[in-house]
């Protein structure tokens, strides 16, 4: 049992934690609105301004158009790749099941220094020009990890008796699919499609070893940064992109819990 | 040993009195090289409450789920009712099922799960209602409409399942182990329940269970499997009374069985030399060796009957309705129950023990008689 001492001292470092990660994000969103083009504290005046600017910038444009291309195509890689691959995984006992899980999971681990500099070298070992797609496929390698382990932890929660109850009920193969394969699969997909989006949009690593001369969202930045060029600019994007990113999970997270999945314990 | 065809000629077989809901015709299925289901032939009622009984692995899921429709036999046809069905995917049969896990579909609401095999039939709105409401009142769950499965405890579950099989009105309803994953209270409270449901409503059960208390409880009839066969068909009361073999006798309650030859019409002689009576018609004209058996509760202490044997006691067990003895003869151990009626009345054992013929039965063999 807890001491009354333990739980106010618990209370305040989870407020110390969650202080500490989320007031630098707030202060920098907070920037994106300061009027003047030097970062000093108090905010003396706020403006919408940058927004305006970083809007009519033909580079932030197209380095988010970039983003977007690029998180929307391996989203939909992923979407196939994944959920197949975590059928096969669920539905059939094959020899190397083992090792093709394995594998799958391997590049969320995996640094992604390591998957950039060996992709990179393979484009060039096979003489690939850096392209779009060069990045949709280093960024496939770990969305599809993450489609993939959501969709297999929804087939493993859902009874496999669930497609017999609905034929004995009389409904056909399409009607199966219509009205128990695909609500109890869809928050999966759903859940897994955002997050991989997410984790594609704001990809910097892998990104830089296949991106060649391309410049993506996150790498504009990146660049802006390293330079002290534009740094208010740089502020109103980043603070477009924390939403972007912020509200994708939540949502993801909210279709997970209250999809009514869970199995009782 | 065709036991299950001996006792469906010989025995109570008059041509299908009433019509058979469920026939099954040789039925074979095998799993590649495993024979689940061995050339099985059945006769199921119109409305009775039938149980397929048997340990795991005798094949008594597998021929339910050939009825359903989720397996085909290799060999064999199964009727509902004339119609043959083997072929047929399970969205054409006239069954539902009962699964063991339940199976309601997560995101529906426990309505629309009920109303499920409605809505697929085509049948809309008012009509909908009005059978789902009725339903939901027959197994107690009126007002539980609109909450998920998952916020429903398992017993509540349960009846949801059997909600939404019934609702359909389906000539057979399938049942897999249904109370299986209930405590037992829960499970005892349903069995009564159920029992009473299909009374109610007359359609046929099938109900599939590995538990011989929950299938003579439930059951107007039981198929007792093994192997893939059927070793007997009966009322509980004549497969408990009368098993024909070790494996029944052994499967459904206690029994004693003691080896000897046949040496009469209506005798045999145990292995240490006594001879016992036995119905003539337990025989069944058998000789040689055979299997004499005589359940612990028809056993009385002293010499009170004409089959009579002695030993000495070897333990006493206070089993609360009874006293369980066990007493060591020459013909083998013997188990005696003797009923708790008077409050701490301790029979005086002398080992002496006797029974009356009429409740002794005689199976083939020792074979089978240690399962469970």
């Amino acid at each position: 049992m807890e001491t009354r001492a333990t739980r106010i001292g618990l209370r305040i470092a989870t407020v110390l934690v969650i202080a500490f990660l989320w007031i630098p994000l707030l202060i920098i969103m907070l920037y994106a609105f300061n009027s003047s083009s030097i970062q000093s504290w108090p905010i003396s005046s706020y403006t919408f301004h940058w927004f305006r600017d970083a809007w009519h910038d033909g580079d932030v444009r197209s380095a988010l158009w970039l983003s977007a291309r690029v998180g929307l195509l391996a989203t939909g890689i992923a979407l196939v790749l994944g959920s197949a691959a975590a059928f096969a995984i669920h539905r059939f006992r094959f020899f190397g099941r083992e090792s093709v899980s394995f594998l799958l999971l391997l590049p969320l681990a995996l640094p992604g220094i390591i998957t950039g500099m060996a992709l990179n070298s393979a484009y060039v070992f096979a003489g690939v020009s850096f392209s779009i797609w060069t990045i949709v496929t280093g960024h496939a390698t770990f969305c599809v990890v993450v489609v993939y382990n959501n969709v297999l932890a929804r087939l493993r929660r859902t009874s496999p008796s669930l497609i017999e109850a609905s034929m004995d009920l009389g409904a056909d193969g399409w009607q199966t699919f219509r009205f128990v394969v695909w609500p109890v699969l869809s928050t999966a997909l759903i859940a897994g499609g955002l997050l991989a989006f997410a984790l594609s949009f704001d990809e910097v690593i892998v990104t830089t070893f296949t991106a060649g001369a391309q410049t993506t969202l996150p790498i504009f930045i990146l660049d802006k940064i390293q330079r002290g060029q534009q740094l208010p600019i740089v502020n109103a994007v980043v603070f477009v992109v924390i939403l972007a990113t912020v509200v994708p999970v939540i949502i993801s997270q909210r279709l997970t819990h209250e999809s009514g999945l869970l199995r009782r314990r | 040993m065709a036991v299950e065809s001996r006792a469906e000629t010989e025995r109570q077989h008059p041509v299908s009195p009433v019509a058979a809901d469920v026939r099954l015709d040789r039925v074979t299925k095998n799993f590649d090289d495993v024979t689940a289901v061995d050339d099985v032939s059945l006769e199921i009622e119109r409305g009775s409450f039938f149980a397929l009984l048997g340990p795991s692995g005798c094949g008594k899921t597998t021929t339910l789920r050939m009825i359903g429709g989720f397996e085909e036999p290799n060999a064999g046809t199964i009727y509902l009712g004339e119609e043959p069905v083997t072929g047929k995917p399970p969205y054409k049969r006239d069954v539902n099922t009962v699964f063991q896990s339940y199976a309601l579909f997560p995101h529906l609401s426990i309505f629309e799960n009920v109303g499920f095999g409605l809505r697929r039939r085509g049948v809309r709105g008012a009509d909908v209602r009005g059978r789902v409401t009725e339903i939901l009142r027959l197994v107690g769950l009126s007002g539980m409409e609109k909450r998920k499965p998952r916020q429903l405890s398992g017993g509540q579950q349960q009846r949801v399942a059997l909600a939404r099989a019934l609702v359909n009105r389906p000539r057979v309803l399938l049942l897999d182990e249904p109370l299986g994953a209930l405590d037992l209270k829960l499970r005892k409270q349903m069995q009564l329940e159920m029992k009473a449901i299909q009374h109610d409503i007359g359609i046929t059960f099938v109900h599939v269970t590995h538990d011989q208390e929950e299938a003579m409880t439930m059951a107007d009839r039981i198929a007792i499997m093994n192997g893939g066969r059927i070793e007997q068909l009966g009322t509980p009361g004549e497969l408990y009374e009368h098993p024909q073999t070790a494996f029944v006798a052994g499967f459904l309650g206690i029994s004693n069985l003691l080896p000897g030859t046949v040496s009469a019409m209506d005798a045999v002689r145990l292995d240490d030399g006594t001879t016992v009576k036995v119905p003539q018609e337990a025989l069944r004209g058998r000789s040689g060796r055979v299997a004499v058996g005589v359940r612990p509760e028809k056993i009385r202490l002293g010499h009170g009957e004409e089959n009579r044997l002695s030993g000495h006691l070897l333990e006493t067990a206070y089993v609360g309705v009874a006293t369980q003895y066990v007493l060591d003869t020459r013909a083998g151990n013997i188990s005696v129950y003797v009923q708790n009626s008077e409050p701490g009345a301790q029979q005086a054992v002398t080992g002496e023990i006797s029974w009356s013929p009429d409740s002794t039965f005689v199976v083939d063999s020792m074979e089978g008689a240690e399962a469970e």
